[in-house]
């Protein structure tokens, strides 16, 4: 038998179609790949007797002809989508033991349409930070190493469980979410696709909130044709997310393998920042070249106010976690650290329950808020969330159908090396992410090269909004030819 | 500026008069199955905790949605209170930390309410009238309840309320007197039980009021004002409003001056204390709430809810006095409460003739039935009679079948034993003597016994009352007393 871990999701599902495998069999291939690499601290809990119940479902459906799109396909999920019944933390002390009474919409349409889950990935607490060491459950280790190197390097993040998992072959696809940057830049540094939907694709029910205005679900697999898959059983309205949007789900997969010719691809002149590295330079203009070389146009195009994208990021974020996460307050659920009275016990449980990083982004988002400021800083960020938005409208309007940057700054780092004294350091990882969150548009990110040291780098494509089928055609253009990227396997 | 206060309204100060200012907030509770953004139900008097979904805990990664009934009705409130209705508004939270608000936020309108500027008449008990400016209304969640007598080291809290929906409705700093605020919240509960948008149950907390109090003298700017939270009666806003501005009154002419703080009012010492001051005083910070779309609907959806509206006590009222013919005393205190109009409008239906009687059944429902039932502690609801029994009772006296005085009988019958009222009066033969001859027959009778007394009538026309009690009394009160009367002044040659 193949290796069931190193096919394709698309590849798996052929096979259970075929009757090449059982769903039980390839479920607990995956089991045992999970086991095997748990040095990679990619899961924060397994659920294998779960998994082979859901697989074995999985394999009745498909026997008797009534499979779902994805019956029996084994998959990752990060651990901020509530799963009924299993442990469900946001990878935080605060949550404690936390067991959600209901699963998130995005997750029930998974299993409606017969995925079968392997367990809960670890991502940075409450989704903030960008190499997933904020975790009460430790670092993710990336599946990548450095040619010649043994140094642990950082998977990205926040869904850095999800990029390791879906990169070292723990699960054929995985759930992420996507903030500031949370699928995109994990699934660059780990070489791999993953897809920020636009705002309101997919319901953000049952998701714990980062900041609700720009949350985001979207799918990580390892080609860009496994991500559309996904994506049609993620995205759809929900009547319980008041932001999501009512609007016919499309056969995402379709435009797999569909002409880029004609298209037109924006070229972001100021995203060509101080100090790039010429191999993000170089990786950049080569992706661009496989877009033209398909028939795409390429144009020359200015996003003006691109460069207040991450400081206002950093103000409209945090503000709207401080309040956010104001439920986590020892009363009902998780943590409760007890006190002499009512404040004394927020104050003890929220010291301990919460980590540093999401301490500081409550104190930002409390200041910004607070009386005197909030003209200043809040008032201020949303104006030029505005104008971020009207730089996008204004390029699409031009006849723009889509627009190509690098993903992140640079390759994955070692764990511990960055942020640690100076926390822009890290947040500076997200510079060419934010801007899609702020302004709400679709984002892929598709790995398009190696740097010198043998690192995966992605290339981000940003769309127009509800136009993610466009992205799924040019991502698998740079895909078809830059070729696949599958890390040495050294832990296990 | 307002028109002069009336020196009446008026306090007498060492330093000179003083003028009350007062601003009312008025929370009253939505009526709705559902709560404001979830599907519990508001059911008061569950058991603690019975009510709650999964966004009332507030649970991660729970989601707020609109309840439309709610915003139907804070829409019909704003029309009743001839408010402009903002026809897109926004929600926004106002973030604290209290274990009775588990979001650690509350969903209200800070910025743009759903409702606007409007005007409340309203009647003052000296029989004139004030117009009270409405500066807003907007809809928030209630809060949840905490249980400290359940629990010896422990406080407990029941969420049921929690996430109810509430309107509040922010009165501008019109009123000048206890009174004045008292009748105005009764008048704008009047309003909300016409509407059916709130029950104004205030023993259940439906309707309860944050009173803001100033002092100055007449003329000057606007004083200092202290907020007093949660009055929960109308009698209690009066004491409220009376002890917190001599307080303020006796602070500034002693030199003093008023810091602006929170007020609680404890009514078993009828006074106000200090709950927080200004400088205590949180800071909510406000943002819009993004799980929430603005709030936007089109103008038809307003026309059809306008369209919708029930008859108001003031159209009521005025129809009472033009189309019935009733005073404005009689019409107000019909129209103070929705039943007690519903009750008056269906004697109305079942009268057989409007025009003649309307008036007369204003008096009966008023004065004999109402008074009856307030003798007995009743409301309109438990009455023994009913409209169409009164309806009969006022027809049959319109139709003089009976006089006046045989109708309090029959009341007292059909309050008592219940029955058909013109039934009742053939069976018991209560009828009222008309035939002519027969009454004629009587003042014969009386005129014939009483030469003595026939004398002295027609010396002095006012004994002929003497010969009204005799034939009275002799046809057992059935006669009509018209008929007798001028029966009588012929004979007597009167």
């Amino acid at each position: 038998m193949t290796n069931l871990t190193s096919l394709t999701l698309a590849e798996a599902r052929d096979g259970l179609a075929k009757k090449s495998f059982t769903s039980v069999e390839l479920t607990d291939a995956h089991i045992v790949a999970v086991e095997n690499a748990r040095v990679l601290n990619a899961y924060v809990l397994e659920t294998p007797v779960h998994a082979r119940a859901m697989a074995a479902a999985a394999d009745a459906t498909i026997a008797k002809g009534e499979a779902g799109p994805l019956a029996g396909i084994p998959l990752g999920i990060k651990d901020l989508f509530a799963t009924k019944d299993v442990h469900t933390t946001a990878c935080s002390k605060i949550l404690g033991n936390f067991i959600p009474p209901y699963e998130s919409t995005v997750t029930s349409q998974l299993w409606r349409d017969g995925a079968v889950m392997l367990g809960k990935l670890n991502n940075d607490e409450f989704a903030m930070g960008s190499a997933n060491e904020t975790s009460a459950f430790g670092p993710v280790v990336n599946p990548w190493r450095r040619d010649g190197s043994d140094v642990n390097l950082v998977p990205g993040g926040s869904s850095g469980g999800s990029a390791s998992a879906v990169a070292a072959g723990l699960c054929l696809g995985a759930t992420a979410t996507d903030t500031g940057g949370s699928i995109r830049q994990p699934a660059a540094f780990t070489g791999i696709v993953g897809l920020k939907p636009t705002y309101g694709r997919c319901s953000r029910w049952g998701i714990v909130a980062f900041a609700s205005s720009l949350d985001q679900a979207g799918p990580v697999a390892r080609t860009v044709r496994d991500t559309a898959i996904l994506m049609r059983s993620m995205a759809g309205h929900d009547p319980k997310d008041s932001t999501s949007v009512d609007r016919a789900v499309p056969d995402y997969e379709a435009a797999i393998g569909k002409s880029v010719k004609g298209m037109k691809i924006g070229i972001p002149r100021e995203y060509r920042i101080d100090g790039m590295p010429a191999e993000i330079e170089k990786l950049w203009m080569d992706g661009a070249a496989q877009l033209k070389a398909a028939g795409a146009e390429l144009i020359d195009v200015s996003l003006p106010h691109t460069k207040y994208a991450l400081p206002a990021y950093y103000i409209v974020a945090p503000a709207e976690a401080s309040s956010n996460l104001a439920r986590y307050d020892g009363v009902r659920y998780g943590l409760r650290v007890p006190g002499r009275n009512i404040g004394d016990m927020y104050e003890n449980t929220r010291a301990e329950g919460f980590g540093a990083e999401v301490r500081r982004r409550i104190m930002i988002g409390t200041y910004v808020l607070s009386a005197g400021y909030y003209d200043a800083y809040y008032l201020r960020a949303q104006k030029v969330r505005t104008l971020i938005k009207r730089d996008f409208e204004e390029c699409f309007a031009t006849g723009i159908h889509g627009i190509v940057t690098p993903a992140t700054p640079s390759a994955a780092f070692g764990i511990g090396e960055k942020g640690g004294a100076d926390p822009i350091e890290m947040y500076l990882n997200d510079i060419f992410t934010v801007t899609v969150n702020m302004a709400g548009l679709p984002g892929i990110a598709v790995p398009a090269g190696k740097d010198a040291q043998g690192l995966p780098l992605g290339l981000q494509l940003i769309g127009r909004p509800f136009d993610e089928e466009t992205l799924f055609s040019l991502g698998e253009t740079i895909e078809q030819a830059s070729g696949r990227f599958t890390p040495p396997k050294w832990w296990a | 500026m307002n028109a002069p206060v009336k020196p009446s309204k008026l306090i007498k100060g060492a330093t000179g008069d003083w003028e009350i200012v007062i601003g009312l907030e008025v929370h009253a509770q939505v009526t709705s199955n559902s709560k404001l953004f979830s599907g519990a139900s508001t059911e008061f008097g569950g058991a603690p905790n019975s009510h709650v979904s999964l966004v009332d805990a507030a649970m991660p990664g729970m989601l707020p949605v609109i309840n439309r009934h709610c915003v139907s009705q804070a829409v019909r409130t704003g029309l009743g209170l001839k408010a402009q209705i903002n026809r897109r508004s926004t929600f926004d939270r106002k973030n604290y930390f209290y274990p009775d608000s588990p979001q650690g936020y509350q969903i209200s309108q800070y910025k743009s309410p759903i409702v606007g500027e409007g005007v409340v008449e309203v009647d003052l008990p000296d029989g004139g009238s004030i117009a009270i400016g409405i500066e807003r209304l907007h809809l928030e969640q209630d809060a949840g309840k905490l249980l400290h007598d359940q629990n010896p080291t422990m406080t407990l809290v029941d969420l049921n309320r929690c996430g109810v929906a509430l309107m509040e409705i922010v009165s501008k700093p019109d009123l000048r007197s206890s009174e004045q605020a008292k009748a105005y919240v009764s008048k704008l509960r009047t309003i909300l039980r016409y509407l059916g948008t709130c029950d104004g149950d205030m023993e259940k907390g439906s309707l309860r009021a944050d009173v803001n109090v100033s002092v100055r003298h007449p003329g000057d700017p606007l004083g200092t004002r202290c907020e007093i939270k949660n009055v929960n009666s109308i009698r209690f806003i009066g004491q409220a409003i009376d002890y917190e501005a001599r307080r303020q009154i006796g602070v500034l002419e002693d030199g003093g001056s008023i810091d602006q703080e929170t007020r609680l009012f404890d009514a078993g010492k009828g006074e106000t204390r200090s709950m927080r001051s200004k400088e205590e005083a949180h800071d909510y910070r406000y943002f819009p709430d993004p799980d929430l779309l603005p709030l936007e609907f089109s103008e038809e959806y307003v026309a059809a809810l306008k369209a919708d509206l029930p008859e108001l006590p003031d159209e009521k009222k005025a129809r009472f006095i033009g189309e019935v013919g009733l005073t404005p005393y009689d019409a107000a205190v019909l129209v103070s409460e929705r039943e007690s109009a519903d009750f008056f409008e269906a004697v109305l239906d079942g009268l057989k003739d409007k025009a003649r009687d309307g008036k007369l059944a204003a008096n009966w429902v008023i004065n004999e039935l109402f008074g009856r039932l307030n003798k007995e502690g009743r409301d309109i609801a438990t009455s023994p009679v009913s409209a169409a029994q009164i309806a009969d009772i006022v027809d049959l006296i319109g139709e003089q079948v009976i006089s006046g005085k045989i109708a309090k009988d029959l009341f007292e019958i059909v309050w008592t034993e219940g029955g058909d009222p013109r039934a009742l009066v053939e069976a018991r033969g209560m009828k009222q003597v008309t035939d002519m001859g027969a009454i004629e027959k009587v003042v014969d009778d009386i005129i014939a016994a009483n030469p003595d007394k026939v004398a002295q009538a027609q010396a002095k026309p006012a004994l002929m009352g003497w010969f009204v009690g005799q034939v009275m009394k002799s046809s057992g009160g059935k006669a009509n007393p018209q008929s007798v009367n001028d029966l009588l002044k012929s004979k007597l040659g009167l």
